[in-house]
């Protein structure tokens, strides 16, 4: 009897604690609406800002390391006496390869942290789940990924490639030099399904043909099916978007199943350096991928970067594209925020407008008008080492173009939006 | 033609890695009755043991040898799972016996913990394991068909895994006297069986095999800490499906869960494929509730 009400007014105790905190979530979601989260990101000589990116689950394999150099760029940056003077403290949060997970820290991070800003994201649903709260809590979200277009929002900077400045010259150049028949495999989750739509449009007008479309689930292992239907379908191409763990699966079995590179072409979006090492080269080696930046990307700042990269993490780590592009997206912020002379989210994209940079990649610059990234398309092929290398590239930074309006191919496409 | 034959070979393939998985947790869930949700993480530290004498050989060993490292990896799994199932029994498993629903949020736990160890200590991001160059290739059979050798051996192993799991319960003595246990424990014990001993050894067997499987499936897919949560649910079907506590159940039930996802994946995509065989498993569960080997026996009347 006495351990019931024992239980009875635990239970009270822990609804009560339940009611108060979500007082507390309140109050600060009024404060921080009415007047701007940044007067307290700035005080005490630290500016405070965020890092999200999946650290656990099935996408860890690819946002870890965008984590490490987003730290690495803070820590870079703190060295030469940080943003306005002040240090740059990160607060790291994990995302868990879960798209409500995203939202929730996001929310965390600008209401409770009260950070300056917030870099973070991999996939579109993580992308997704974050845009309404920086919207509603009027943050920014520096997004270091590639992705399928579409969108653009005032609160989120966009450092990864859009469509244009990736998927649609890589199949133009897949086209011109490896053949007609497409065949496309994807995750089954928003970015491999729009870029694919992007695709079947590009396709119809550039004389290319469709012979299959397979989605699998995120974290999918079996590909033998899969395998058999490409078998079926005789492609000249496969364009692959799968994402994550999936990719070390397909190409491990792809190859099992007596298919080479030779035999067929495959090109990936969502393979770097990063993942090669998880995959095998042995697997990889003479299939292509599409990306802004790699490690053999030839620039004087890419020395550097990749020099400090390994020092700082070890001889045996790699860098890739998305990772580049994190830690571009610090430095960019941080160039704003010194431009701006603030950290108010308002006064940084205004500085943000035009600012350019030297990165590893080369010049990029951020559009005023889309707050996408100009950057060079580059395509590579696996080499037995792991590592790239360039068969062809852009020349110049390409102008983002995340609605494709200058394609009138897409205008069904971005119609709906 | 081809495909019909590639198929019927892909569907074999996949319900024999699903027994593999599904085999050890027949032996916990089924004989034993606890939910053991890490089964999984069993899974993974098979996995990263093979991963583990991979690198031994790199750095020991003369490369001339490395092609034989699998073949070292595959015992030293089973004997690494042996050990955490051995521990895992006795410092928590026992005193949960009979309480199923505990059970299964105790060891939900202790699957949380061991993958945040396995992270901590190989990091989050995937391990590549490089398959011995003998399993590379495979056998190309009339009209172009390719049955890779990889498959071939796991098809292998699980038939030797198998056979030992048969000869052990249903021809030693220590089978007999789990099986014993199993069935009455109480009359068990009154015959002088230490029961305390045989469930310990019965659940490090199980997880032993969840050791080789995942070793198995380092030839197949990726590695990484959360490896054991894309198969767990899968190898629970299959013992339900089967029929809990029968070793010819699991068999049955393997194969029927392995070729009608085979089938239906490659008459729908995979992602409906997985939702008809949910349904069809629903369907079937209704129909025949024990499953589909109903195991003749009063003590699961109680």
């Amino acid at each position: 009897m006495r351990n019931r009400k024992a239980k009875g007014s635990a239970a009270v105790l822990i609804a009560l604690c339940l009611a108060l905190a979500g007082c507390g979530t309140n109050n600060d979601k009024a404060a921080s609406t009415n007047e701007p989260a940044q007067t307290d990101s700035t005080s005490g000589g630290e500016i405070k800002v965020g890092i999200l990116h999946s650290l656990s689950g099935t996408m860890a394999i690819s946002e870890v390391s965008v984590k490490d150099s987003e730290m690495m760029a803070i820590d870079e940056i703190n060295a030469k006496g940080g943003v306005l003077g002040k240090k740059i403290v990160p607060v790291v949060e994990d995302g868990a390869s879960d798209w409500p997970t995203f939202a929730e820290k996001a929310r965390k991070l600008i209401s409770e942290d009260k950070v300056a800003t917030v870099f973070g994201g991999w996939t579109s649903s993580s992308r997704k789940a974050m845009l309404p709260v920086f919207e509603e809590l009027k943050g920014l979200l520096w997004y270091p990924v590639q992705y399928e277009g579409l969108e653009q929002s005032p609160n989120i900077m966009y450092t990864g490639a859009t469509t244009n400045q990736q998927i649609v010259p890589a199949v133009t150049w897949l086209l011109q030099n490896h053949g007609k028949k497409f065949f496309l495999l994807g995750s089954d989750y928003v970015f491999p399904r729009t870029a694919n739509k992007i695709i079947k449009e590009q396709l119809k007008v550039e004389g290319g043909e469709l012979v299959g479309e397979e989605y699998t689930p995120l974290g999918h292992t079996d590909y033998a099916t899969v395998i058999a239907k490409i078998k079926e379908a005789k492609p000249d191409v496969v364009f692959n978007t799968l994402n994550g763990d999936s990719n070390v699966a397909f190409f491990k079995q792809l190859k099992d199943a007596g298919i080479t590179s030779k035999d067929l072409t495959t090109l990936s979006v969502s393979v770097a350096e990063e993942e090669i090492r998880g995959i095998g080269t042995d697997v990889l080696a003479g299939t292509y991928a599409a990306w802004n930046y790699y490690q053999t990307t030839d620039t004087p700042a890419n020395k550097t970067f990749v020099e400090n990269y390994k020092k700082k993490y070890g001889e045996d780590r790699v860098t890739a594209d998305p990772i580049e592009a994190g830690y571009d997206a610090v430095y960019l912020w941080a160039a704003a925020a010194e431009k701006a002379g603030s950290t108010d989210v308002e006064k940084v994209k205004t500085a943000a407008k035009d600012l350019e940079w030297d990165a590893p990649e080369g010049k990029v610059k951020i559009d005023g008008e889309t707050q996408h990234l100009y950057k060079t398309v580059r395509i590579g092929e696996v080499q037995p080492d792991g590592q790239f290398k360039e068969v062809w590239n852009s020349g110049e930074p390409v102008k983002p173009d995340p609605f494709l309006k200058g394609y009138t191919w897409a205008a069904s496409l971005s119609a709906g939006k | 033609m081809d495909v019909v034959v590639l198929q019927l070979f892909n569907g074999i393939s996949v319900s024999s890695i699903l027994l593999l998985i599904a085999l050890g947790l027949s032996v916990t869930f089924g004989l034993m009755k606890v939910i053991n949700m890490a089964h999984g993480e069993l899974i993974m530290i098979g996995a990263y043991t093979a991963y583990v004498v991979q690198n031994l050989f790199n750095s020991y060993m003369p490369s001339s040898l490395f092609g034989w490292y699998f073949v070292l990896a595959i015992p030293a799994s089973f004997i690494i799972a042996f050990v955490f199932g051995l521990v895992l029994e006795m410092s928590l498993i026992r005193f949960l016996y009979g309480r199923p629903l505990d059970s299964l949020l105790a060891t939900w736990g202790v699957g949380l913990m061991l993958q945040q160890i396995a992270r901590s200590i190989f990091g989050a991001p995937n391990v590549g394991v490089t398959s011995p160059e003998w399993l590379n290739g495979g056998v190309t059979a009339l009209g172009g068909v390719v049955f890779p050798y990889k498959r071939l051996f796991i098809l292998g192993l699980v038939l030797v895994c198998l056979i030992f799991m048969y000869v052990y319960i249903y021809r030693s003595h220590s089978g007999r006297r789990m099986r014993a246990v199993m069935q009455n424990r109480e009359m068990a014990a009154c015959l002088g069986i230490s029961t305390r001993r045989v469930d310990a050894v019965t659940f490090a067997i199980g997880s032993g095999i969840a050791g080789i499987a995942g070793c198995a499936l380092t030839l197949i897919g990726p590695i990484g800490p959360s490896i054991g949560t894309y198969y767990i649910v899968d190898a629970f079907m299959v013992v339900v499906l089967g029929g809990v506590g029968k070793l010819v159940g699991t068999v049955f039930g393997a194969f029927g869960i392995g070729m009608s996802n085979t089938l239906f994946e490659y008459w729908t995509t995979a992602s409906l494929g997985k939702v008809l065989v949910f349904l069809c498993i629903v369907a079937f569960l209704q129909w025949k509730p024990s499953g589909l080997v109903a195991m003749r026996s009063r003590s699961l009347d109680n």
